[in-house]
């Protein structure tokens, strides 16, 4: 069963698209060390070399300027080792160029670099959230579809009150107000506040579900409710919370994107939201720097629409009319 | 060339082949359909799932849209074929002289609609009136089928699912057509209702004088109501004819098999028999006689070729080697 | 009266509508349900929509809880409450046959997985040798041949009669001493349904077991059963042997039924019918007796207060002051 809906997904076009864009990024967020050319927080190269290793020799330092932006030093460390450190200021706000693929931003660091290795950030918090969104999700939506009576009231009662609360302010709110800065407080605050909307969603294809008669029968049977539970109900949810996960991860990486951009996060972190505050906050759109706003906003809406084609997909496959003859 | 006796016939198939064309072939959903109707008349075709009999309706109306179409025959109404007409042309015959009332009307009536408006809206498609005469067919109508005025204005949720359907009907006669379609137009009613809409229909009928092709799986009402019946089976006509032959003298084993599977309200209790089997996939029939799979009669001959419907008395054929055909092969 | 092994008395079902404009109202969809059930006897329920026969057999397998009187099923009432055994020892012995062939089935289970549950649930088998061997023999009973061909199948890829077969293969296959089958044959193609009718009733036959059949085909009902209730909006009308009912019919919308029913051997002969009119909401039911706003021999009396079930012949009563 689940291996015909797995062959559908990779045969519908849209699918695969949309999956190729993530498995691309995906790539570049694992072998991010060997793919940046630089570190992205720094805006020097350094190369260091050992010039003569001998005892007894006195101390020497001797500094350089080869040109305006490079300098040698050679410098004698530990008594015995002459070092030789040709440091390299990275250009500052340069377009982009052979050495510098996205170009730099205005303190001199490669944005390609940056951009590399925000993928990591971006990507980890985006299926993070979206895991966690659609686990909280399920959970509530299984529990309040299937039993029902109080429980499903309560569970609605609160699921209803804060889908009614705008999210992004809550998001900028509570963001603002913590002390902790960095990414494990965004997941927080974006899973916390995302979770209403699919569990209204699963919620509902439980309650249709559990009227089937299918599952009547399982009762009627004698089935205990946790396996009518996980499976007969659950498995015939799957593409459902799919289609959860995706957009739930879509909104998180959106999410991410926005609040670091406001500056809410922690900004000394390398992810795609970042470097559009440091962009915004030295008036890259002013200064035309096109290199460094362009990238993370196209990025941002590539992944976007990978998840997007591949919730098409799932509907497409859900509802067998959608599909193309 | 028609001569006089024919032109007598409201509705005359000749011959017509019509299916769906997909990846793997085509399906041969009509498969050589023949049959007359005459002014007045009421024509059932019998038959389940599968055999044709909507396709049929959808071909006669020349709506059969994308990969649907007739690939041959000839439909003569009132002398004309249908088949060969264009478009703008079957508009002018399509619900002004032939009208069709669809199976479910649950689903055919727009529910953001009143009724009084899609009525009108009827009327209005089909040439200029002005909005209050129009209205007031649309009353008229719907008093016909025994809906009040004070209806015109309900959306159809608010009305039983009997009442929709009248509505249904109210629609196929509101052009005062020759022929009405009616395909498995009382299926999903209650048997009490149903008898309503059927008595009505009769009614009308009597009062309006059109004719009727009345399409159902349930051959018990279809004896009842129809003047001729034909039994559709794998896209094709096994068994035609006066229903009251049809009834007292069944010769198909599918007729006879399918008179078999409705238990009766009187006479005597006795098991009976049904139909083993299932019906045929369309895109690859059998070899030889469609039915012989099932057939508790077949023989070799019915294995290789396909007998066509041949009349054994005036009003009644049969496409059957046990009956006819076998003698030339 | 021994021998019964279900007795319904009073049995009561009212559901509360969700709506805020019609709050504290009800759906009556059952109400002073009284009936008795003989080992061994088929007991046809016939009615049309709203007529409560599909509450009835929700009751009695349990889906629902009735509002209001008792359940005793073999000589045991039924409690609101009951423990998980109570529960399983009942559910192996009251089974249900659905409408639906296909929604009765899980599409995402094979046939096979499907058909082991109740074994497993009730413990029937041990171990999963045991286990598919009675699988194996159940689909064999039903006529889906051979076995293993049909276990790796999915439902989607069965036909409706084949279906069918699944779910009256999977209602038999924990021996339970009754079965309830709402309108079984409904939705499959006419030339399957005399088979499947007749192998409910050899199955019946062969395992001893009491069955409710629940139809709208009134010659189904003569078909298959032995005593018939006739429900309109809610409550019984009439209640007879099979034979009785049809050919003396006493309650006026049982003659409704009757004339109202396809028979082809009249034909002609055929009169209309007795009265038209639609049948009543449930969430406001007719004062008195239910049938009386369409009823052509209605009484004063009849608006007033709903008549009590008289005796009309030998164990043929009806709900009606005529």
């Amino acid at each position: 069963m689940f291996r015909d809906v797995f062959s559908l997904f990779i045969e519908n076009r849209k699918a695969l698209i949309g999956l190729i864009i993530l498995a691309f990024f995906s790539i570049v967020a694992i072998f991010a060390p060997l793919i940046a050319p630089y570190d992205p927080k720094t805006n020097k190269v350094e190369v260091l070399s050992i010039v003569e290793e001998e005892i007894g020799r006195t101390k020497t330092v001797e500094r350089e300027e080869i040109d305006e932006f490079t300098e040698k030093r050679v410098y004698t460390q530990s008594i015995t080792t002459t070092y030789e450190k040709v440091t390299t200021k990275l250009p500052l706000n340069a377009k982009p160029s052979r050495n510098h693929l996205l170009g730099t931003t205005r303190a001199g660091q490669d944005l390609f670099s940056q951009m590399v290795y925000g993928t990591r950030i971006t990507l980890a918090v985006g299926l993070i959230t979206g895991l966690f969104t659609t686990l909280l999700a399920l959970t509530l939506a299984l529990v309040a579809g299937y039993f029902g009576g109080i429980v499903d009231d309560i569970i609605s009662l609160f699921t209803n009150v804060f889908l009614v609360i705008p999210s992004l302010p809550l998001m900028i709110v509570i963001a603002a107000y913590i002390t902790v800065k960095g990414v494990i407080p965004i997941v927080l605050i974006l899973g916390l506040t995302s979770w209403p909307w699919p569990t209204r969603v699963l919620r509902s294809q439980v309650v249709s579900l559990k009227n089937r008669d299918f599952v009547r029968v399982s009762r009627i049977l004698g089935e205990r409710p946790l396996y009518i539970v996980f499976r007969e109900i659950l498995p015939n949810m799957i593409s459902l919370v799919m289609a959860s996960f995706f957009t739930s991860t879509m909104a998180a990486i959106m999410g991410e994107a926005t609040l670091e951009f406001l500056g809410l996060g922690n900004v000394s972190v390398v992810s795609w939201g970042t470097i559009l505050y440091w962009a915004q906050n030295s008036g890259a759109l002013l200064s035309g720097a096109w290199w460094w706003f362009l990238p993370p906003g196209i990025c941002i809406a590539l992944i976007g629409t990978s998840f997007a084609l591949m919730n098409f997909a799932i509907d497409e496959i859900s509802n067998p009319k959608l599909r193309k003859r | 060339m028609m001569n006089r006796q024919e032109s007598e016939q409201l509705l005359q198939c000749r011959n017509l082949v019509a299916g769906y064309r997909i990846k793997s072939g085509f399906v041969h959903a009509v498969d050589d359909v023949s049959f007359d109707l005459e002014r007045g008349g009421f024509l059932g075709i019998a038959g389940e799932s599968g055999c044709g009999k909507s396709t049929l309706a959808f071909a006669i109306m020349r709506l059969l849209k994308d990969n649907a179409t007739i690939e041959n025959g000839s439909l003569f109404f009132k002398g004309t074929d249908l088949v060969g007409l264009r478009e703008e042309e079957m508009k002018k015959i399509r619900w002004v002289d032939i009208s069709m009332a669809f199976q479910s009307a649950m689903n055919a009536l727009n529910p953001v609609l009143s009724i009084g408006e899609q009525l009108t809206d009827v009327i209005h498609a089909h040439g200029e009136v002005r909005q209050s005469e129009a209205r007031d067919r649309a009353i008229e109508a719907l008093k016909l089928v025994d809906i009040p005025r004070d209806r015109f204005n309900s959306y159809p949720h608010q009305l039983s699912g009997g009442m929709k359907q009248r509505v249904m009907i109210a629609m196929a006669l509101i052009l005062n057509p020759d022929l009405i379609i009616m395909d498995e137009p009382t299926t999903a009613l209650d048997v009490v209702v149903q008898r309503t809409i059927i008595e009505k229909i009769q009614e009308l009928r009597k009062s309006l004088g059109f004719s009727v092709i009345f399409i159902t799986h349930d051959l018990s009402l279809l004896v009842e109501i129809s003047d001729t019946l034909a039994i559709m089976y794998a896209g094709k006509i096994v068994e035609y004819g006066n229903s009251d032959e049809l009834f007292n003298m069944p010769l198909h084993p599918y007729t006879i098999g399918l008179m078999n599977s409705f238990p009766s309200l009187t006479g005597k209790i006795t098991r009976m028999g049904g139909i083993e089997g299932k019906p045929p996939d369309l895109l690859n029939p059998p070899e030889g006689c469609r039915f012989h799979p099932r057939c508790p009669h077949a023989m070799d001959i019915c294995e290789k070729s396909c007998p066509a419907l041949q009349k054994v008395d005036p009003r009644h054929s049969v496409a059957c080697f046990l009956h006819k055909g076998a003698e030339n092969l | 009266m021994s021998g019964d092994i279900l007795v319904l008395e009073g049995v009561r079902k009212h559901f509360p509508v969700n709506s805020l404009r019609r709050h504290g109202k009800f759906v009556h969809a059952m109400d002073d349900i009284s009936f008795s059930l003989r080992s061994g006897e088929v007991l046809a329920i016939v009615g049309e929509s709203g007529s409560g026969k599909t509450t009835t057999a929700n009751v009695i397998s349990r889906i629902y809880r009735q509002t209001e009187g008792s359940v005793v099923f073999e000589g045991r009432e039924l409690s609101g409450k009951m423990t998980r055994t109570e529960e399983l020892k009942y559910h192996k012995r009251v089974q249900m046959i659905f409408q639906d062939p296909f929604g009765a089935l899980n599409p995402t289970r094979t046939i096979g997985r499907i058909m082991e549950r109740p074994f497993v649930i009730h413990r029937i088998a041990e171990d999963r040798k045991a286990v598919s061997e009675k699988v194996d023999s159940t689909l064999t009973q039903v006529g889906l041949e051979p076995p293993d061909q049909f276990k790796r199948k999915f439902p989607h890829e069965l036909s409706g009669g084949q279906r069918q077969r699944v779910n009256i293969a999977r209602a038999f296959a924990v021996e339970p001493d009754l079965i309830l089958a709402d309108e079984p044959t409904s939705m499959l193609d006419v030339s399957n349904r005399m088979s499947i009718m007749n192998m409910m009733l050899s199955l019946k036959e062969s395992h001893g077991v009491s069955f409710i059949y629940i139809t709208h085909d009134l010659a189904g009902a003569r078909y298959m059963s032995d005593r018939i209730i006739v429900m309109y909006a809610g409550m019984i009308m009439e209640i007879g042997p099979a034979e009785e009912i049809i050919t003396n019919s006493f309650h006026p919308y049982t003659k409704l039924l009757k004339s109202a029913a396809p028979a082809p051997e009249t034909g002609l002969k055929r009169k209309p019918l007795i009265t038209g009119g639609d049948i009543p909401s449930l969430i406001d039911p007719p004062n008195g007796c239910r049938f009386h706003p369409r009823c052509p021999f209605a009484k004063e009396v009849c608006s007033l207060e709903i008549p009590p079930m008289k005796k009309i012949g030998d164990d043929h009563y009806a709900r009606c002051v005529l």
